[in-house]
């Protein structure tokens, strides 16, 4: 069971991207802009610690979120798409045109349980 | 009246050291219109190599730079407020084109706003005092402030000019020497200035690098050739900055969002007058500027006894906003500043109706006709639910306001502080207690009391918490480009006697 998936789509697009810059890591962003987003970001670009919470692996890139943050997130489950579009945040999709964003849906009954979310 | 897409020129470039020179490695992208999706220009893509380029021109000059007396400084900053002031048309219509706000906004807000705060900073600069303590009858302290040297600003896109206009006065005004890169999506009025304003300063004291975040932005925060970085935008890049800067022991400025609360106690409907006429529209105010602003008021807190008949209110005031072309002066509410905006807010609308939101009005994309059937249009809109919901809780970006009910003061501002944010907050009320009372208690760097998205030059800006920290908008932001040198100086002929 999944709190995070990434649609056929994206997932391409995030292939093409490992080839150019190796391995990477999601973080989603929260604030104003370019935020409400996920991030893709070279692996060891930003310095992750306990107050990053590992949503799930998606094609070998692991999915971060600020505890804070998931914290208002965590009934919910998330599908990383991409879109047409710019973004003024280090997102490495931007020059490919590009941008992740996420759908989101009620995480199931079966799901919270799984989870063990309150 | 109505307005129309400017013309461009087919292609763009850099501003490095006084002129305009193309990008190194000849890369180009497309920079497009919200209002119909059609092309505007090519702007540069430039490369860690152009930054460094700027980087470069910025260190030449800021010796000299830094050496200009304040009179000189203040009179330049002038210049520049007076050649925008005087182009302030062609600006708005560029501006409206770029980002898709109504030029209503560009021609009444965002351009006479830009232009003073150009000469504010160079008041502030011109009239500031230093300070000297007589720390003993014999022994002197001065404090001299000197610039930091050159600064590194990265901008966003839903204020082009305005936001380029709260941080480059007070680093130049300063002494410092300036590399900004605008938000990709709106670099056309950047430009416009540079284009303007090209030999009103030294070469190299201002410099202007397009590009993208991870191409041109990242060599820049991190770059140990800047003495300080400027960020408004979102919070992992606002983090990332951090670390980068940590990595040079630079000092930094972040202006990172929110998700301001706006509360409206039940006296505001003790008399149907003027005052609550002003109420309904300070709810109403969250689609200013298509709700693309850092304080947008995306959360309404109404008191319970007055909820349903203020919301009738607000609910009526909302679907009277006209939403059409936006370089008609009649619109009020344009379009998002890119498709991907455009997205992110209705997967907005999905996640708030399956947890349970009503829908008050809007809820949709707004289809609008002819050429304008391509922008990126969202229908002001309202949702009715609780603050554990994540439309409470994310910054939307959009014209979306989030209502929920409050009983008393206490659960107002217990709401009103549940969220990761502080940079802004309304309070509405005719309670003399309450006006001073509840804007203490909420914890926000920004507390608008009986008025909402007021952002004068002089009333410092700036966040709590995961909102950021730093304050523009103020004089006080030339500290922030400024190190202290002090002077202790011994007036004393006798020696210590310690050897």
């Amino acid at each position: 069971m999944e709190r995070v998936v990434i649609t056929e789509v994206a997932a391409k697009v995030l292939e093409q991207l490992k080839i150019k810059h190796g391995a990477l890591i999601f973080h989603q962003s929260g604030g104003c802009c370019d935020g409400s987003a996920p991030m893709l970001l070279e692996k060891g670009d930003m310095y992750l610690d306990e107050s990053d919470i590992l949503l799930g692996t998606l094609n070998e890139v692991n999915f971060y979120m600020n505890k804070d943050q998931f914290d208002y997130w965590k009934h919910t489950h998330l599908t990383v798409d991409v879109t047409e579009g710019r973004g003024a945040s280090f997102s490495l999709e931007i020059p490919l045109g590009l941008r992740f964003l996420i759908h989101s849906r009620l995480l199931t009954e079966e799901e919270n349980q799984f989870f063990k979310v309150d | 009246m109505s307005y129309s897409k400017p013309k461009f020129k087919e292609k763009y470039s850099n501003f490095i050291n006084g002129k305009f020179i193309a990008p190194i490695g000849g890369q180009y992208f497309d920079n497009t219109s919200p209002v119909d999706n059609s092309l505007i220009a090519k702007y540069p893509r430039s490369q860690k190599e152009d930054v460094e380029l700027a980087l470069d021109a910025a260190n030449a000059a800021k010796e000299a730079w830094g050496n200009t007396s304040v009179t000189e400084r203040a009179a330049l900053l002038n210049k520049v407020a007076d050649i925008i002031e005087a182009n302030l048309e062609e600006f708005a219509i560029v501006e409206t084109c770029d980002n898709g706000k109504p030029i209503r906004e560009t021609l009444n807000a965002d351009i006479p706003l830009a232009v003073d705060h150009w000469r504010y900073f160079a008041a502030c600069i011109r009239s500031e005092e230093g300070s000297a303590s007589e720390l003993d009858q014999n022994t002197l302290s001065i404090n001299i402030k000197e610039p930091l040297g050159v600064v590194g600003q990265i901008i966003p896109w839903n204020f082009p000019l305005l936001m380029l206009s709260w941080k480059v006065p007070p680093a130049l005004a300063t002494g410092n020497c300036v590399v900004l890169k605008p938000a990709e999506q709106t670099p056309s009025t950047a430009t416009l200035l540079m284009e303007k304003i090209a030999d009103v300063f030294p070469p190299g004291v201002f410099n202007i690098v397009h590009g993208f975040g991870p191409e041109a932005g990242k060599p820049l925060a991190s770059s140990s050739k800047v003495d300080k970085v400027a960020f408004t935008g979102e919070t992992t890049t606002g983090q990332l900055i951090m670390q980068y800067a940590s990595k040079n022991l630079n000092p930094v400025t972040m202006e990172l969002g929110g998700k301001s609360p706006n509360v409206f106690f039940n006296s505001v409907m003790d008399a149907d007058d003027a005052y609550l006429d002003k109420a309904v529209e300070g709810a109403v105010l969250f689609a200013f500027n298509q709700g693309e602003v850092c304080t947008c008021p995306s959360r309404l807190l109404v008191q319970e006894d007055i909820y349903d008949a203020f919301m009738e209110r607000v609910v009526a005031r909302t679907n009277a906003i006209i939403q059409a072309n936006p370089y008609d002066v009649n619109t009020m509410v344009g379009a998002q500043a890119s498709n991907d905006q455009y997205e992110k807010i209705q997967a907005y609308f999905k996640i708030g109706k399956e947890e349970g939101a009503k829908v008050l009005t809007g809820g949709e994309i707004k289809r609008l006709t002819g050429n304008l059937a391509n922008g990126f249009y969202i229908k002001p809109t309202i949702l009715e639910g609780h603050n554990k919901m994540r439309v409470f809780q994310e910054e939307i970006f959009g014209p979306v306001l989030c209502v929920t009910k409050f009983k008393d003061e206490a659960e107002a501002i217990a709401i009103a502080n549940d969220t990761l944010y502080g940079l802004g907050a309304g309070v509405w009320t005719r309670d003399a207690h309450q006006l001073y009372q509840i804007p203490r208690a909420i914890k926000a760097g920004r507390v608008w009391v009986n008025c909402y998205h007021a952002y004068p030059a002089h009333a410092p800006f700036g966040g709590y918490k995961k909102s950021g920290f730093g304050r523009e908008n103020h004089v006080m932001m030339l500290n922030y480009y400024r190190q202290t040198k002090n002077m202790l100086i011994s007036y004393d002929k006798n020696k210590l006697g310690f050897f």
